[in-house]
């Protein structure tokens, strides 16, 4: 795959205050890359760049090949899918589907074509002459899909387009986003805080904290191998111990010892320890190194959620057999699931669990 | 059921002093001074058609004026960061605060044949020119008044345009003109209605701009008014049958105003 | 684009304010010419608070303006409260009603009260003066303080008076405790609409004000029929100090308040 689009080395601060820290980034042609994060993280402004709404401080956007920093939106072959849909209420759908190919003046039996294509596409047929207000949530967000794709762009930019939908229509348009990207062919860049929804459609997640890119890679290897703790609990809910490389392929941990598969990182260096509460088994207190009593268990569905007190840590493990509250039981994990990292500074921990779904993001970046 | 009862003061004021008055001027209207029925007076309204269509055509231009020099006001304004844009509207509002007799006055003493214009223009060899006392004057007194009821409506609903659904159409391909064609415009139309609405009610009603500019000889709907009840025309039935065409003319006016503005709390949203 | 807009602006401004500056700068001139500046004197300020028709209008136009508004806020704020409880029909009617003297010409709505006014002033025999002027304020004024009034009923969570009520209130009691603060700021800015427009009508005022009794804007009237005095002039340059004033004033309020409210949404 070809490199389409390349953020080298972007800088970005409003009011003094740095909201994109030296951003280095490669998008390839037809990939569904997916920047992920909390709020304020600096995504909603990295896709703002390459859609030509904000102009970087320092740094070079580059679309294949030449330089577009200066390139004002309208002339750049991307389209956004903006977060409350921007839809033009003084147009019906058919007209906010046709928009753009009127400002390019295509002759109108091209137009008719596109567009009733594109309804085909979303799934809106029938509903040309209907106003936009009297759309609910999800249709203005396919209006808002179709209106972008209307105009064969290279790229579609996404930002945050489900937050204002329901789970059960989120789950929906993730699977029908992904069909459309597939059908198309084409780049879908696309913003969320939602990491469930970042592994379950991309090709590549890219994760920001800070104004920093924290890691990039596909879901797989960003869920099972974090970098950092950062990356791991915002990527599912994980256990963070503090550790010590006693030295490589031994961790210490509560002042025990624990076989581990990670090297490299010296002796006798602190670390974070990160264990995923799916990895965590339950046995009986006296055939592990652990051993704790059950504080909470919550059922979630598919599992229960336990939370185990053990060497003043709170332990979250995931088990689909549910331990009796107040039960002393024991853990274990294989070395393999034991993840080591690098000590992050304290302010740069997330906070436990993810933000609510609908949270605006732009309030604190787009000013 | 008791809540409906404390309305009862105001549905009795209402009545006597909001209705009543207006019952009374359809009853003039229509009737002689004897108090008979008589459709002598609307008809007779038709002689002065000439002052008529001189108001509607002297407010319909400041009207224009209005909506030609506030629209780009407006929209210069929603382009500044909000607390430029408070000070500036508190700024081009501030004049309408003053009593509009004193701001009248004002151009009466630069508009006159030895006023502060045409001595300036003398000065450098022109002039002197008769301003005051003519359509032009009172075109201009009436813009000069009624410009704030222009900028308001239009700047308020401009504000209110989503700042995304401008994103959306330069993303679309719009450069800034055709943004402004597209969809600044249209999305701008309600305050466009409003606007002229606000202008061109009191513009076509007033009688003391006219008569403190226009001098005798540019009478509108209002001093014809004014002369039936308090002047020297004294002649009460025919002055509430030129209200009643009046009123008539402005509630149209409206109802065509309002015919534009369907999708109004549409297009608010 | 930059410059021009501030060009543009600065056009505005300029056609907006000179004839005011002219108004202020003269006002200070020894002599009654319109066009040559030939001394600084404070006399037409003397003059005018020496003028005793002035003062007496002066006094007339706060007497009526605080009695109409007064007026007014407690005879619209009870209307809109019981407008409010009222069925769709029968609101919509008064609403209607009450918008009239709005968006009626400010002219037939002065014609219209002193056709009423002469009726009854044969019948009853009273004068025009004091109490038709003040009837024929509130009655302009009370609409303002109902559409300022109402929207704010709207905006009220409606299950606040139950919940005074769930917790021991009695219904006067609820609605002083609850429903009166919430609707407050719209009373607030109903009284000072009305205020101000009470304080700045010359139209409905000079139909219903009788021989006798002036206000301030109709001796202005007067003043400016008659000869050219530069007193007119000082008296513009005090009402538009005082405009200015209030705004600046006001604009501080509203500032402090509105950072106030987004510090507490940060919090």
């Amino acid at each position: 795959m070809s490199i389409l689009i390349t953020l080298n080395d972007i800088v970005v601060s409003f009011d003094g205050e740095k909201i994109l820290d030296h951003i280095d980034l490669d998008i390839h042609d037809k990939e569904f890359v997916t920047l992920l994060g909390p709020s304020g993280c600096g995504k909603t402004t990295t896709l703002r760049i390459i859609g030509g709404f904000i102009t970087p401080d320092s740094g070079t956007v580059t679309f294949d090949g030449k330089k577009i920093n200066q390139l004002p939106p309208y002339k750049r072959n991307v389209n956004t899918v903006f977060q409350r849909y921007a839809l033009f209420p003084h147009l019906n759908v058919y007209e906010n589907i046709a928009f753009g190919l009127r400002v390019k003046k295509l002759p109108e039996k091209e137009i008719s074509k596109r567009v009733q294509e594109m309804l085909k596409l979303v799934g809106l047929v029938g509903f040309e002459k209907r106003s936009t207000a009297r759309l609910s949530g999800g249709q203005q967000q396919r209006v808002a899909i179709a209106r972008a794709l209307a105009i064969h762009p290279k790229v579609l930019l996404l930002d945050e387009p489900l937050g204002a939908l329901d789970l059960k229509l989120r789950k929906e348009m993730q699977i029908e986003l992904k069909r459309i990207q597939e059908q198309l062919e084409i780049t879908f860049i696309y913003v969320t805080h939602d990491q469930e929804e970042a592994l379950t459609m991309s090709d590549r997640v890219v994760v920001m904290n800070g104004g920093k890119i924290q890691q990039i890679g596909s879901p797989v290897d960003i869920y099972n191998e974090p970098v950092n703790a950062f990356v791991a609990d915002f990527i599912g809910e994980s256990n963070i111990l503090s550790g010590l490389m006693i030295r490589d392929k031994l961790v210490e941990i509560g002042g025990r010892q624990f076989e581990c598969v990670d090297t490299g990182f010296g002796e006798n260096t602190p670390v974070d320890v990160v264990i995923r509460p799916e990895d965590i088994k339950l046995v009986k207190p006296e055939d592990a190194q652990i051993s704790g009593v059950v504080e909470s268990v919550i059922f979630k569905g598919v599992h229960y959620e336990m939370l185990i007190d053990a060497y003043d840590f709170r332990w979250i493990v995931h088990s689909t057999q549910a331990a009796e509250k107040g039960s002393a039981v024991g853990l274990t994990f294989v070395p393999y699931d034991i993840h080591i990292m690098h000590k992050m500074p304290k302010e740069e921990y997330p906070l436990r669990g993810i933000e609510p779904a609908s949270e605006p993001e732009d309030t604190e970046e787009a000013k | 059921m008791k809540k409906k009862l404390i309305a009862a003061p105001y549905l009795l004021w209402m009545v006597i002093f909001i209705l009543v008055p207006l019952v009374m001027v359809g009853y003039f209207a229509f009737t002689d001074e004897n108090g008979n029925f008589t459709l002598d007076y609307v008809a007779n309204v038709a002689q002065y058609s000439q002052i008529f269509v001189r108001s509607i055509w002297l407010a319909l231009i400041a009207t224009v004026i209005c909506l030609i020099i506030a629209y780009p006001l407006a929209y210069i304004l929603i382009g500044m960061n909000k607390n430029a844009q408070g000070t500036m509207l508190m700024i081009v509002m501030l004049p309408m605060w003053m009593n509009f007799l004193l701001r009248t006055y004002a151009w009466m003493t630069l508009l006159g044949n030895n006023g502060l214009i045409n001595s300036l223009l003398q000065t450098i060899g022109l002039g002197p020119y008769k301003m005051l006392n003519t359509e032009g004057a009172v075109v201009l007194g009436m813009v000069y008044n009624y410009l704030p009821f222009m900028i308001l409506p239009l700047y308020s609903v401009m504000v209110k345009i989503d700042k995304s659904v401008l994103e959306a159409a330069a993303d679309l391909g719009c450069n800034p003109r055709k943004t402004m064609l597209r969809v600044v415009f249209p999305l701008s139309l309600p305050g466009v209605f409003s606007g002229i609405t606000m202008v061109f009610v009191p513009a076509i009603s007033t009688f003391i701009i006219s008569r403190m500019l226009g001098g005798g000889g540019n009478l509108l709907i209002g001093d014809l008014i004014e002369m039936q009840f308090l002047g020297t025309a004294y002649n009460v039935n025919l002055g509430a049958a030129i209200s009643l065409v009046l009123m008539v003319i402005v509630l149209l006016m409206m109802t065509i105003m309002n015919q534009f503005d369907v999708d109004d709390d549409v297009i608010l949203m | 684009m930059k410059k021009l807009s501030k060009a543009y602006l600065g056009l505005v401004l300029m056609f907006l304010y000179v004839p005011i500056f002219v108004l202020i700068i003269f006002s200070f001139n020894t002599t009654k010419s319109r066009t040559v500046l030939s001394g600084f004197t404070l006399d037409w300020y003397i003059r005018l608070f020496k003028n005793e028709v002035i003062m007496t209008s002066l006094m007339n136009t706060i007497l009526i303006a605080v009695a109409a508004s007064i007026a007014s806020t407690i005879l619209g704020t009870t209307a809109a409260i019981g407008i409010n409880s009222m069925k769709k029909l029968p609101r919509t009617i008064v609403m209607n009603i009450t918008n009239f003297p709005i968006i009626n010409p400010e002219i037939v709505t002065g014609v219209s009260l002193m056709l009423l006014f002469v009726f009854f002033a044969a019948r009853m025999h009273f004068e025009f003066g004091f109490w038709t002027l003040l009837i024929a304020h509130i009655t302009f004024d009370v609409p303002y303080v109902i559409l300022n009034v109402m929207p704010k009923f709207r905006q009220m969570d409606p299950f606040l008076y139950e919940a005074a009520q769930d917790l021991g209130c009695n219904p006067i009691k609820a609605f002083f405790k609850v429903v009166l603060p919430e609707i407050m700021p719209g009373i607030i800015s109903g009284f000072l609409m009305s205020f101000t427009y009470s304080l700045d009508d010359f139209i409905i005022s000079y139909f219903t004000c009788g021989p006798n009794t002036q206000t301030l804007p109709i001796t202005i009237y007067s003043m400016t029929r008659r000869k050219v005095s530069p007193e007119i002039n000082a008296l513009s340059t005090i009402i538009f100090l005082i405009v200015v004033i209030v705004l600046i004033v006001k604009n501080i309020i509203e500032r402090k308040h509105g950072a106030k409210i987004r510090k507490e949404d940060m919090a």
